[in-house]
């Protein structure tokens, strides 16, 4: 049978990039913008933290890394270069009022492409002697767990040996979701996402709200990239490794119906789907069944997406302008 | 007391509509600036002089003679996949599944190469390939659409699952068919007899060309000169009035997706059976993402679409030979796209909106 105490933590590992940026498109969501480019912002918001990794890394090498820099550093460039990606989808759909889809897409292949062309260059760019981007150092402040989590049996290794990311996604989801519901803020988020018009006659500012919404949703799923570096994957990275959890994270927006603190249980769920594979067992001649396996959570998205859509309640659909930009004249 | 009321420095309307060598000059416009700075871009990451950039970047695409007609095939394989996803989008069928339907037709023609291959005569061979991966497409682009249909799901969603649905079910047959057991690819198919390989027209780039003309056209003709063409634009702009006029929108949602996805299989067997002669589940390379910006960039134009992925190719070509010269990644083309498709995409808002400035006291009224 599954050992559920090894197979819980690496689950919820498996769970946090998405968490974040489930969160993140969320919020993006409710102010009405529908962001394709999601993928694409978890990309640079990974990579971003892993140039500023490497940066603090090559200039620490002989003497010690502070751990405040060492966490910091990549925090604030991943942070930013999410914030940039937010700012260039705000700029086309909001001010230019383009089409959500194309833009997203475009900064999707651009997001991706940003990534694997600076992972796979970074070295030959910076003019290093070093044979792969490892930054174990880095990754070690990142991934370090509550010291006393090791002597609590399975309690610590379920709910206490992650790093501090994973519990920053947790917080932040709940946030959001208090946010959402409970505060003048929310609602006239809210507002914006389901009727611009209406908001904007009741003197809600409509483009900063959605400037504003998109731009955090952009930084809170960059995160995602910079915890799935860092954390997940010790530091090492690798071209196309975060592969599609952008678009896993898209999809498990509709899954939880636009509510974040269902979206923490809907993620583990996920992230549980996503290695599920693991642990089928197969058998060393039939490699191919895994294969099949791997499409799990593929499926499970898609019966969902249809089941949702058939019971069609009220509560369950998503913001009403989703996806039109929103033009004053155009009444 | 006089109540100075603030005016805002400018504001924008909306155009009735730019004459058409107008927009194709903003576009132009725009084509240029995003090259310009995709140029200074270039010569920060490689530091190479701007002159010796562009240089490289024609001989990427047109430096030999091969490289011009792989240049042609490449274009022709986007206009295709462009073309099959059209349809759908003009009827506001967001279809980004183009990558699933174009794998599945692939997967299609490389069975039926596979299976049957030498076995059966090779035109029997070719036959079935073309029906079975023409026949795969349109079922994977056609259940999304029943669920469109049927019960409203979010196309966008679906569509991109089943991609991910395909990607897995080609991963399962490249492993079950395997050559040699364990290597974890299938390899040229057929090598040896060359069974189920597409006939060569001249040379082995002409037939995919010649059938993306072939559909480019049909595509124009069908979408602006009959009766489903007329009604996919009426769903596309609104679904109330294709009901009132008696146009039923579940229907023409199926059917256009059956075409779309059909198209799709049709891309994935030129693919398989004359371009790669093997199936892996990154043949498709993100065409099926790229061509939904080709398709809207050229307004669901047909003609324009040749253009527009000519473009793509062309840059994604030249970036590629830049960063192998310089020994960089090959994203570098993705992020020379990606700037590129920015600024056509902002340059639309000045072809479909005017600003006005108020400091000017005549430009203030609307006409």
């Amino acid at each position: 049978m599954i050992d559920l105490v090894a197979f819980i933590p690496r689950a919820v590992g498996q769970s946090i990039p998405l968490l974040f940026g489930c969160t993140g498109e969320i919020v993006t969501e409710k102010s009405g913008n529908l962001n394709l480019g999601i993928p694409g912002v978890m990309y640079v918001g990974g990579i971003c933290g892993v140039i500023g990794a490497f940066a603090y890394e090559q200039a620490t090498k002989d003497t010690g890394m502070v751990g405040i820099l060492a966490i910091g550093i990549p925090l604030l460039c991943s942070l930013i270069g999410s914030l940039l990606m937010g700012l260039l989808y705000c700029f086309l759909t909001v001010t230019l009022r383009a089409n959500q889809n194309v833009t997203g897409l475009a900064m999707t292949t651009f997001g991706v492409g940003f990534g694997n062309f600076f992972g796979g260059s970074l070295i030959k760019l910076s003019g290093s002697d070093v044979p792969t981007i490892a930054l174990s150092r880095t990754s070690a402040y990142f991934s370090r767990s509550l010291p006393f989590a090791g002597n609590l049996g399975w309690f610590g290794k379920i709910f206490l040996s992650y790093g501090f990311l994973a519990y920053l996604a947790i917080a932040v989801a709940v946030y959001a979701g208090f946010m959402l519901k409970k505060t003048r803020m929310g609602l006239h988020l809210r507002a914006v996402g389901e009727n611009p018009a209406t908001a904007d006659a009741a003197g809600i500012n409509v483009t900063v709200y959605k400037y504003m919404a998109t731009c955090i949703g952009c930084m809170i799923a960059g995160l995602g990239g910079l915890y799935y570096v860092m954390d997940y994957a010790s530091g090492i990275w690798s071209n196309d490794a975060f592969g599609d959890r952008g678009w896993l994270a898209i999809a498990l927006v509709i899954f939880c119906i636009w509510k974040p603190g269902l979206g923490i249980l809907a993620s583990i769920l996920f992230g549980g789907l996503y290695i599920i594979y693991l642990y089928i067992p197969a058998g060393m001649d039939h490699m191919e069944l895994k294969e099949l396996y791997k499409m799990i959570p593929y499926v499970v998205t898609l019966v969902v997406l249809v089941v949702t859509s058939m019971r069609n309640k009220k509560d369950n659909r998503p913001p009403a302008s989703l996806g039109i930009p929103y033009f004053r004249e155009n009444r | 007391m006089k109540k100075e009321t603030k005016e805002p420095l400018f504001h924008i309307v909306k155009r009735k509509s730019m004459p058409l060598k107008k927009q194709w000059l903003v576009r132009g416009i725009a084509i240029a600036a995003a090259i310009l700075v995709c140029a200074i871009v270039t010569v920060i990451t490689t530091k190479m002089n701007p002159l010796s950039v562009f240089s490289a970047v024609f001989t990427g695409a047109f430096g030999s003679t091969r490289k011009v007609w792989v240049t042609l095939q490449d274009t022709s394989i986007l206009l295709l996949i462009s073309l099959a996803l059209t349809p759908a989008f003009k009827m506001k069928f967001w279809n980004i599944g183009g990558e699933g339907q174009v794998l599945m037709g692939g997967l299609g023609a490389a069975a039926c190469m596979i299976v049957l291959g030498d076995k059966i005569p090779d035109p029997l061979v070719v036959l079935l390939m073309i029906i079975s991966s023409i026949t795969l497409g349109a079922v994977w682009g056609v259940i999304p659409a029943i669920f469109k249909a049927k019960w409203n799901t979010n196309e966008t969603l679906s569509t991109l699952m089943m991609n991910y649905i395909a990607i897995q079910i080609v991963a399962f047959f490249t492993i079950y068919w395997e050559v040699p057991k364990g290597s974890g690819k299938i390899g040229i198919i057929n090598q040896n007899t060359n069974a189920g390989w597409l006939f060569e027209i001249g040379n082995k780039y002409l037939l995919t060309i010649m059938i993306a003309v072939l559909v480019t056209v049909s595509m124009f003709i069908y979408l602006k000169y009959t009766k489903h063409g007329y009604e996919i634009a009426v769903v596309g702009e609104s679904e109330k009035t294709a009901r009132y006029v008696g146009i039923r929108p579940g229907l023409v949602i199926i059917r256009t997706m059956l075409i779309s996805g059909a198209l799709c299989g049709l891309a994935g067997l030129l693919l398989v059976g004359s371009v790669h002669h093997t199936i892996t589940t990154t043949i498709t390379g993100g065409q099926g993402f790229t061509a939904v910006m080709v398709s809207w960039l050229a307004k669901f134009n047909p003609i324009s679409m040749i253009f527009a992925s000519l473009l793509i190719i062309f840059l994604s070509h030249g970036a590629s030979e830049i960063s192998t010269s310089c020994g960089l990644n090959q994203s570098f083309g993705d992020i020379i796209t990606g700037i590129i498709l920015f600024f056509i995409i902002g340059c639309e808002f000045f072809i479909e909106y005017q600003i006005i400035f108020s400091g000017k006291k005549k430009g203030g009224n609307e006409a």
